[in-house]
């Protein structure tokens, strides 16, 4: 990876140079009012060396972004840290604020997760990018500093920079606004950058696309990149380096190579098995990681990854152990005598891991599949949903007093697939594609605005208020955010329970099934008095299944329901999921971005773009052999957990962002980011801008493309 | 942006017209305009307070909403706010009453924002430190005390200060030292002082108000993310706080700003009554105690023309102050 | 910001964390399973603000209560050999001109300003919470018609409003005026609660509900206004405060309480006049009324406090 540096370093300085950026012992900690105050980040050292590419891995809570925020002074006043930051022989700790102020962004910059809130809402992004520029260089003109801005949203792709740069903030879609937060980092050549999940609040697409311009802009700057992220699959191709850090500490650290192939950490290997890998899932049950990081306020004795570990010993809940590397050549050397080159982790069985002795299936066991004799699905029966021609359009208005209509939001514009008992259909796309429109129009249950939405073979739109109360019970819904779906003021065991209430079952009956459902989603039926914020997003989430299927429902509508959970909680879930389709004869409805999931967990899959589907088929064969070039871009975006893949994968990037649902497209409305339709001869294009593709079958698989046959061009690398 | 603030001021014109001419017709129902005649000795006959109702458009016996009508049609056509019952046209004592109340108010007001704005501020950027309390406890204080009872607590402390200094130091019985004469600039000036003492109440319960207000919002600001980014491009903290954080914390505060404007309104017209000025507040008192039906009815046309100037101005500093609005 | 993710999701509060500072809460603590509501309180009787509050008011209600029956002097009764005194040891806080006794006076007044206060207060709480609540959730025509009706009322002052409505109440009794006092004061909670309502609306528990055929009433009942009960109370307290403060003014100028009925605004008026020559006739109830409205002010305060997550903590 170090080919890519084009400049700043003179050829041939060795790497023995001193690091860039040198942490040692830091540990960040939060007094807390009344009180034991949180340890956030505990005595962690590592090194970054010019041009080098880190990634710092980690769950919500580990203390990734706190390390980083401390090495650039912005942390809270009363956050108390120690240890030693080194940059560029400065010891950072010990500069004042106005004195790390001329090393922020100019030095050092930051990119931060959230581009809508990081980006101030009243200056234009022209001017904030200047502001970077004016900052660090009294002498420059604030003529040159909007010409230099401008130049900058080029490098980083935004079209028709002139124009954008007088616009403001809210005007940029997301993709836009964290290209805007590169131009600002990249603006006085730094040394180095630290993206904070830069790509965790875009679509797949945009991820694919912002990840390109970060390498770009550590390509044309030299500077060393430090990622950090949740993500193994977004570190796997890019980093050089990979530190996973779990409740403060850093447990394994060697280079991304060494820690995909060969981790020495339990935790480290539990997070590789339970992440879905696109290229492998539904062929195999997923690896669950159970159990939750410890508080930080209260942090146990000896290892804080013991009580999640299955091979923990009686060391392990004794003494917390040191980062070591335990490679064969070298077992047992402190990390000082070795340098920063090392593989190191931080276990007592590290050593056994490292030689062999222990094996990944070891630590972490793939689950059996559930044994669940296969009932006699009655292929003959009717479907549990049909959706046909489904439209959901709103009236996009302008004025107060006296509105008018100045367009239509296209939000679902014709959408048919059907469900049968026991299948689950998956329903993929970037957000503002329609899907959760759809959901919502089926769980609403009224007359659709055109098209027809049936279930178990009844027209909602005919029915009375009784015969839809009944069908209420027969579709449920799971909500993406486990915390926002149940209400906090209620114990969990009236919340599962409401759907009961509703149809007026006995409170003796209803305490019984809610102990019935809580064992059946893994839960202790004693929990039911205990409140949500009690319990983890996992359990919540398993919370939010129990009242699902507290009316025993035939549909379970699952609105992205692990997308909001850590990755080493979300295979547990899916595999809940799994087991309880099979017990049950459960059909899902799964919205999801993730396709590795999806393609875990469904039997059909529905791609949607701009309100349509676009490619529905089985799953095997629509993720074997993508048609649309929809379809082929969003599985080449999705990032894979495995190094090797990762770099060899030719991907297909789209252009820009998803076009607002408002305008009127002529033809295929995926023509304005088609990947393939830039490749085809005017002759052929006519037809894209002509005629609106509809959906075709070719053996199991409906396509609207109209040049399904060309397909194959995209990934042969033209 | 122009087109966005004029259908706020047509909205708010409309909600005004149509509060004023609900209190018009409240007032009508609620006052008796013929019952201070009766009350006179020796009573005038029936038929001369009859007349003298007509006279002013406010006999009980004609229907409210005709009355309503002619109020409305006189105000249209000729641009008359009817008479008052001690003869003297509405409109002229409106016209010669409002420069007294308009002076405080806005003079009150203006100062009463800029310092609870500063106040705000302040306490945010020092949260929980001892100037912060104070400034919290005492807009507290502030918030505790009735309008009235600050006015007179100010008019005891002037006494103790004038007993102090042993001289007429502060006057604050009406607008202006009755009888004096002098230059120009000595008048200014005596009117200069008696509009000291309900000018600092008036301010007091303005920056109480904005203070807290201000430091709420300043609070959210401290902690949003624009600011972590504008300090990781290079700007020290205060930098960033003053540059990024006030500029955004002051959106809101135009809001709050078309919210408070009324309760100033009622404080400066209880101050013009606590220190005896001859303004809208004493206007109002009289109509009411007088059953004054159209002096009633043009004290509240001049309080919702107050608020409509006030609500658009708010309206015109959120399109200033949010590029978001402004399309 | 907030380390402490924990507290913002005991209050449900959607509350984006600057740090992921700290995981969720430890599930090990089956011996203290806290509700919301517990956990308000602790964080309320932590506060200083809330003690002194309280147990002042506390003395205060008991002083009003009890006052009058352990002193010699009633509020009409005159004393015509100590008229227009300073305070004494027999007259505590003093005479008025004609002899009444000003603490027997105070004490009454002070009765019948808390009680217009503690029930106008809470009364416009409930209005606005029923008002706020059915438009946000109902949206539409309903929201459309009375968010129309709140910005009618709000155009003019409250304070105009009662003195034009004076007239009305004067001959009935001191009821009526608290009435009119609660009618005019839930305009700005009932748009606050109609806009928590909302997001409310659009949160999944609710979606969760309404999915399974719960019935409009039920939801606003178990879940709309638990969520803002908070709020409420908030408000029920700080609306003690700004009724008492719209009783003493209205009476003060003539529109509010009238003789016989003495409240402390009327006991105000009266001393205003002397205020200069007397000081004890206006500074005595003019002390006892500042400090009643300080102490339920404290307790709102505090209550803000306690219910807010990111209180406490240094946002920077």
């Amino acid at each position: 990876m170090t080919k890519l540096l084009t400049n700043e370093i003179p050829a041939g300085t060795p790497r023995t140079d001193a690091p860039l950026l040198a942490v040692t012992d830091l540990s960040v900690t939060f007094p807390q009012r009344g009180g034991p105050s949180v340890q956030a980040v505990r005595g962690i050292s590592y090194q970054v060396h010019r041009g080098e590419f880190l990634g710092i891995v980690g769950e919500s809570g580990s203390g990734k972004s706190v390390s980083s925020l401390a090495l650039m002074g912005l942390l809270p006043s009363s956050a108390q840290v120690t240890g030693s930051i080194t940059f560029g022989g400065r010891s950072l700790l010990d500069l004042n604020d106005r004195q790390l102020s001329r090393i922020r962004g100019q030095e050092i910059s930051m990119i931060f997760q959230d581009p809508l809130s990081a980006l101030t809402p009243v200056y234009t992004v022209g001017d904030q990018i200047a502001e970077a520029l004016l900052l660090h260089d009294s002498a420059l003109s604030k003529r040159a500093a909007s010409a230099r801005a401008i130049e900058l949203l080029q490098i980083v792709g935004i079209p028709a920079p002139e124009r954008r740069a007088r616009a403001f903030p809210h005007e940029f879609s997301g993709g836009m606004r964290q290209r805007a937060m590169i131009a600002m980092a990249i603006a006085n050549d730094p040394l180095l950058i630290i993206a904070d999940e830069p790509t965790t609040a875009l679509d797949v697409t945009i991820q694919a696309q912002i990840l390109e311009v970060l390498e770009k802009a550590k390509s044309l700057t030299g500077a060393a990149v430090v990622l950090i992220t949740h993500d193994l699959g977004v570190v796997a191709g890019h980093a050089d380096r990979i530190a996973v850090m779990y409740a403060g500490k850093l447990v394994e650290n060697g280079t991304t190579d060494e820690v995909f192939a060969s981790p020495h950490m339990p935790y480290t290997i539990g997070l590789l098995r339970s992440v879905p890998n696109m290229q492998t899932a539904g062929t195999q049950r997923l690896v669950p990681l159970e159990g939750r990081p410890p508080s930080l306020t209260a942090l146990p004795r000896g290892c804080p990854f013991a009580a999640r570990c299955p091979i923990a010993v009686a060391a392990c809940l004794d003494t917390e152990p040191v980062l070591l590397n335990h490679a064969p050549a070298a077992p047992g050397t402190p990390v000082a005598g070795l340098g920063e080159t090392a593989h190191v982790a931080a276990c007592h069985r590290a050593a056994e891991i490292a030689s062999g002795a222990l094996t990944r299936p070891d630590v972490f066991p793939r689950p059996e599949p559930l044994a669940v004799e296969h009932r006699d699905r009655d292929r003959h029966a009717h479907p549990v949903l049909t959706v046909t021609g489904l439209v959901r359009h709103f009236p996009l208005t302008k004025g107060g007093v006296f509105s008018r209509q100045i367009g239509t939001v296209r939000a679902v514009d014709g959408v048919s697939f059907t469900i049968q008992p026991g299948q689950t259909l998956g329903l993929v796309g970037e957000s503002g594609c329609g899907k959760s429109t759809t959901i919502l129009e089926i769980l609403e249950m009224t007359k659709p605005q055109a098209g027809q939405i049936l279930i178990d073979g009844q027209d909602v739109a005919t029915l009375g208020r009784a015969d839809l109360l009944r069908l209420r019970k027969d579709v449920q819904i799971v909500f993406q955010d486990p915390m926002a779906a149940l209400d906090p003021r209620m114990p969990i065991g009236d919340i599962i329970a409401e759907p009961l209430t509703v149809h007026g079952v006995k409170p003796a009956a209803r305490r019984a099934r809610v102990a019935e459902l809580l064992d059946l989603v893994g839960l202790d039926p004693q929990m039911a008095d205990r409140y949500p914020h009690e319990f983890s997003g996992g359990q919540r989430q398993r919370v939010g299944i129990a009242r699902a299927l507290a009316t025993n429902p035939r549909l379970v509508v699952l609105d992205e329901p692990v997308s909001a959970l850590d990755v080493s909680i979300q295979a547990g879930v899916i595999n809940l999921l799994e087991d309880l389709k099979e017990q049950l004869n459960l059909s899902y409805l799964f919205v999801a971005h993730d396709l590795a999931i999806v393609r875990q967990i469904a039997d059909t899959v529905a791609v949607m773009y701009l309100g349509r589907i676009v490619e529905y088929g089985p799953v095997a064969e629509v993720f074997a052999n993508p048609r649309h070039p929809y379809t082929q871009a969003l599985i080449s975006a999705a990032p894979i957990p495995d190094p090797v893949i990762e770099r060899s994968r030719k991907r297909v990037l789209l252009e820009g962002d998803l076009p607002s649902p408002t305008e009127q497209i002529d033809g295929c409305n995926f023509r304005s980011r088609c990947p393939l339709y830039a490749l085809l001869p005017p002759q052929k294009r006519a037809l894209c801008e002509s005629i609106d593709p509809l959906l075709s079958r070719v053996g199991t698989v409906e396509t609207a493309c109209h040049h399904v046959e060309h397909s194959a061009l995209l990934t042969a690398g033209v | 942006m122009v087109f966005y603030i004029f259908r706020r001021f047509v909205n708010y014109f409309f909600l005004s017209m149509i509060a004023t001419c609900l209190a018009y017709i409240v007032s009508s129902l609620a006052l008796d305009p013929a019952a201070k005649y009766y009350g006179r000795n020796p009573q005038p006959s029936q038929q001369t307070i009859e007349n003298i109702l007509n006279g002013l458009g406010v006999n009980p016996d004609v229907p409210v909403l005709q009355r309503l009508w002619d109020w409305l049609v006189n105000i249209v056509v000729h641009g008359s706010l009817g008479t008052g019952v001690n003869g003297v046209s509405i409109g002229d004592q409106i016209i010669s009453r409002a420069g007294v109340s308009l002076r405080l108010l806005l003079i009150g007001s203006l100062i009463g924002a800029i310092v609870g704005v500063t106040l705000g501020v302040w306490g945010a950027v020092r949260q929980y430190k001892l100037s912060d309390q104070v400034v919290t406890y005492g807009s507290y204080l502030i918030f505790a005390t009735p309008t009235f009872v600050i006015g007179v607590l100010l008019m005891i402390g002037a006494t103790a200060l004038n007993g102090a200094a042993g001289m007429q130091l502060i006057t604050f019985t009406g607008e202006y030292s009755a009888g004096l004469t002098g230059s120009w600039g000595e008048l200014a000036l005596d009117r200069g002082i008696h509009l000291l003492l309900p000018t600092i109440a008036l301010v007091l319960i303005g920056a109480a108000g904005y203070s807290r207000y201000q430091r709420s919002v300043m609070l959210d600001v401290l902690s949003a993310d624009f600011i972590r980014t504008a300090r990781a491009k290079g700007r020290s903290r205060n930098s960033a706080l003053v540059r990024h954080g006030v500029r955004v914390a002051l959106i809101p505060m135009s809001t709050f700003f078309a919210y408070s404007f009324g309760t100033l309104v009622s404080g400066s017209i209880m101050l013009e009554i606590v220190f005896s000025f001859h303004g809208m507040g004493e206007f109002a008192l009289n109509a009411i105690s007088q059953n004054d039906i159209n002096a009633v009815a043009g004290t509240t046309l001049f309080v919702a023309i107050l608020i409509l100037f006030s609500s658009t101005l708010s309206e015109v500093l959120y399109a200033a102050l949010d590029p978001r609005v402004r399309n | 910001m907030s380390l402490v993710e924990e507290t913002n999701a005991e209050l449900g509060t959607p509350l984006v964390p600057l740090l992921p500072g700290s995981p969720n809460a430890p599930l090990a603590r089956p011996d203290r399973p806290r509700s919301r509501g517990r956990l308000i309180w602790r964080r309320l009787t932590q506060t200083s603000r809330f003690w002194v509050g309280a147990i002042a008011i506390a003395v205060i209600l008991a002083w009003a209560l009890l006052g009058p029956v352990l002193y010699p002097f009633d509020a009409i009764e005159r004393d015509p050999l100590n008229m227009g005194l300073g305070p004494t040891q027999l007259h505590w806080f003093g005479t008025n001109g004609i002899g009444q006794d000003l603490y027997a006076q105070t004490l009454v007044g002070l009765q019948k300003s808390l009680v217009i206060g503690l029930i106008a207060g809470p009364l416009g709480t409930m209005i606005a919470a029923v008002v706020g609540s059915v438009a946000g959730y109902l949206g539409g025509a309903v929201d459309r018609v009375l968010v129309w009706c709140i910005n009618l009322l709000l155009v003019l002052p409250s304070f105009i409003l009662l003195v034009i409505l004076s007239p009305l109440f004067k001959g009935l009794s001191w009821v009526f005026l608290t009435v009119f006092i609660a009618g005019f004061s839930w305009m700005i909670m009932a748009q606050v609660v109609r806009s928590q309502t909302r997001s409310l609306r659009d949160r999944d528990f609710v979606k969760a509900s309404r999915y399974m055929g719960v019935p409009m009433h039920r939801i606003l009942g178990r879940h709309i206004i638990p969520n803002v009960a908070s709020l409420l109370i908030i408000d029920a307290t700080l609306g003690v405060v700004a009724a008492i403060l719209a009783e003493t003014s209205l009476s003060y100028f003539g529109f509010g309480i009238r003789a016989p009925d003495v409240s402390l605004g009327t006991l105000l008026a009266e001393g205003t006049s002397a205020a200069v020559t007397r000081p004890w006739m206006f500074v005595f109830p003019a002390g006892v009324l500042i400090l009643t409205l300080f102490a339920v002010s404290l307790i709102g305060d505090a209550l803000r406090d306690a219910v807010d997550p990111t209180s406490g903590v240094n946002r920077d």
